[in-house]
């Protein structure tokens, strides 16, 4: 039985136009020290997820914190809803942001605030009436199946309840573009399979475009294997051999984009640190 | 060897200094362009002024206290105990109470600013408020700034208030002088120049103490000792630069009101 509930209040705000939500093209970062990510390429359609796989520590967070601009790269472009980003000062980047959502590795919940607050943090910055966020975080929380922690501070939540929590935070503002920074990693399996329901019914029933980082491969195929299924309400196996075409893979080695492609040319790839990863 | 990290070291400090220089600009730009925090700063003033009250009064009281004991000794060498209340409210008021102030202050309210961003940074709470569209400069750092400045000016107000009461607790009572005597002088003695040496002060004092605080807690990094380690370095920074600041302050002032 799914915990989680629908809400047609949380779909992009915008439609999404017909080219991609996010470009990066030749995309090099470093800190310090030999680069972090080296001449990286590759693009986010509309209505597509891209799953960022590759081992702890290749800079894969750092991809993701490059795609809304929390970090500037060192040489080549980043396009968001058809803006470049990679020079863009960070006063014009505010409002680029506000139209992504993203959730970050341990949550990130901002703890001497309610959990309330925490999902109507930028609804509370815009000053809208509080009869009216009370009523969106209700309906975010709903969705993440929590809605009795709405009185709560993040230190009462377990770790899965503060991701899903996150999740209802970048979800709260209808976002044209979601960044997952490995949503289950630390998690049970069973938590980890609520969080993932959360997110295929998030790509399947309102089509955000997102990108996921993980390095947990049964996330991933999960995420392939399965659709949301809205008349019962729960997350169900595609057919034998079906998989979801809008899901596809990028995989991360030593800072390089070694694979970009669908769930079917990963299993059949020939790179041997692919091979290696998958077995 | 050496030669190298003396110029490592002093490219390093020339770069902070370059990078804090930038922030401390930014914080205060932010006051003329919306959006202002209004409501943290009305937090941050509770936080930082009430909250600091009861420390800054105690500093303040046995400071003009142990004043009175040390100058009584010395003063009545020469027959002058008359003027206790002369040399305790100036020395309150033009050096001592704002000084004091902006180092209990700092040990307070540096040290916690360092250590409540830093926590934030490394949360990732900063990364999230940012990717949420929120300026944390303009949420975190501004307010206080504002908060510290205002709230410490009428602190070292406290401050000197209550050190020439404690001067004339220890003069009255335990000198056996006379009180109305303590507080012609301590009132006669002073001039608006003194007064206004004194409360400029407690202005840079404020813009250190935030700028600082704030400063050292968003640049914090390596988990939870790098929360330690910002802090100490907000709250030491902090301290020193207030002493030095004072002397400048004091040099300019004495030249420009000739007092």
């Amino acid at each position: 039985m799914s915990v989680i509930s629908t809400s047609a209040s949380l779909a992009p705000s915008r439609p999404l136009e017909s080219g991609p939500v996010l470009v990066f093209r030749n995309v090099s970062i470093s800190f310090d020290g030999p680069p972090v990510l080296e001449d990286i390429s590759f693009s986010v359609g509309p209505h597509e997820t891209r799953i960022l796989l590759g081992p702890a520590g290749v800079g894969k967070s750092v991809l993701l914190k490059l795609s809304n601009g929390l970090d500037c790269p060192d040489a080549g472009s980043i396009e968001l809803f058809g803006e470049n980003i990679a020079n863009l000062p960070e006063t014009k980047l505010f409002p680029l942001r506000t139209r992504t959502g993203m959730v970050f590795q341990e949550g990130a919940l901002f703890d001497s605030l309610t959990v309330r607050d925490n999902v109507a943090y930028q609804l509370i910055q815009e000053r809208v009436p509080d009869t009216e966020i009370d009523q969106r975080v209700r309906e975010a929380l709903r969705f993440v199946g929590l809605e009795e922690t709405f009185d709560l501070f993040p230190d009462a939540l377990s770790g899965g309840m503060r991701r899903r929590v996150a999740i209802a935070r970048a979800l709260i503002r209808r976002p044209e573009l979601l960044l997952y920074d490995s949503p289950t990693g630390g998690l049970d399996p069973v938590t980890s399979t609520n969080i993932i329901e959360l997110i295929v019914k998030q790509r399947d029933v309102y089509r955000t475009p997102s990108v996921l980082v993980t390095h947990r491969l049964q996330d991933a195929f999960t995420m392939c294997s399965h659709r949301f299924d809205t008349a019962h309400d729960g997350m169900v196996p595609l057919a034998e051999h079906e998989t979801d075409p809008n899901t596809t893979f990028l995989m991360l080695n030593e800072g390089r984009l070694i694979f970009d492609g669908s769930l079917h040319d990963l299993v059949h790839s020939q790179d041997s640190f692919v091979r290696e990863f998958l077995e | 060897m050496a030669f190298e990290t003396i110029d490592r070291t002093a490219k390093q400090t020339l770069l902070t200094v370059q990078e804090y220089s930038l922030f401390a600009h930014r914080a205060v730009i932010n006051l003329f362009s919306p959006p202002i925090y209004w409501v943290d700063f009305l937090l941050q003033a509770e936080i930082i002024g009430v909250g600091s009250i009861a420390i800054v009064l105690l500093a303040g009281f046995f400071t003009g206290a142990v004043l009175a004991v040390q100058s009584a000794a010395t003063l009545a060498a020469f027959g002058a105990t008359a003027v206790t209340g002369r040399f305790v409210s100036l020395s309150m008021i033009r050096e001592l109470g704002p000084v004091l102030t902006g180092i209990m202050v700092s040990g307070r309210n540096a040290s916690s600013m360092a250590s409540e961003l830093g926590s934030m940074v490394v949360t990732e709470q900063i990364d999230a408020m940012r990717a949420l569209g929120v300026d944390p400069m303009r949420k975190l750092v501004t307010p206080r700034l504002v908060a510290t400045v205002t709230m410490l000016f009428f602190l070292t107000i406290i401050s000197d208030f209550f050190g020439i009461l404690g001067g004339a607790g220890v003069t009255i009572f335990m000198n056996g002088q006379n009180g109305t005597q303590y507080f012609s002088q301590a009132y006669e003695s002073l001039h608006a120049r003194d007064v206004m040496q004194g409360l400029i002060k407690p202005l840079f004092s404020g813009f250190i103490i935030a700028t600082i605080g704030c400063f050292y807690g968003l640049r914090t990094s390596g988990g939870t000792q790098g929360v330690g380690r910002s802090t100490i370095q907000a709250v030491v920074s902090a301290s020193v630069l207030i002493i030095f600041v004072d002397l400048l302050v004091s040099q300019v002032m004495i030249a420009l009101l000739n007092r």
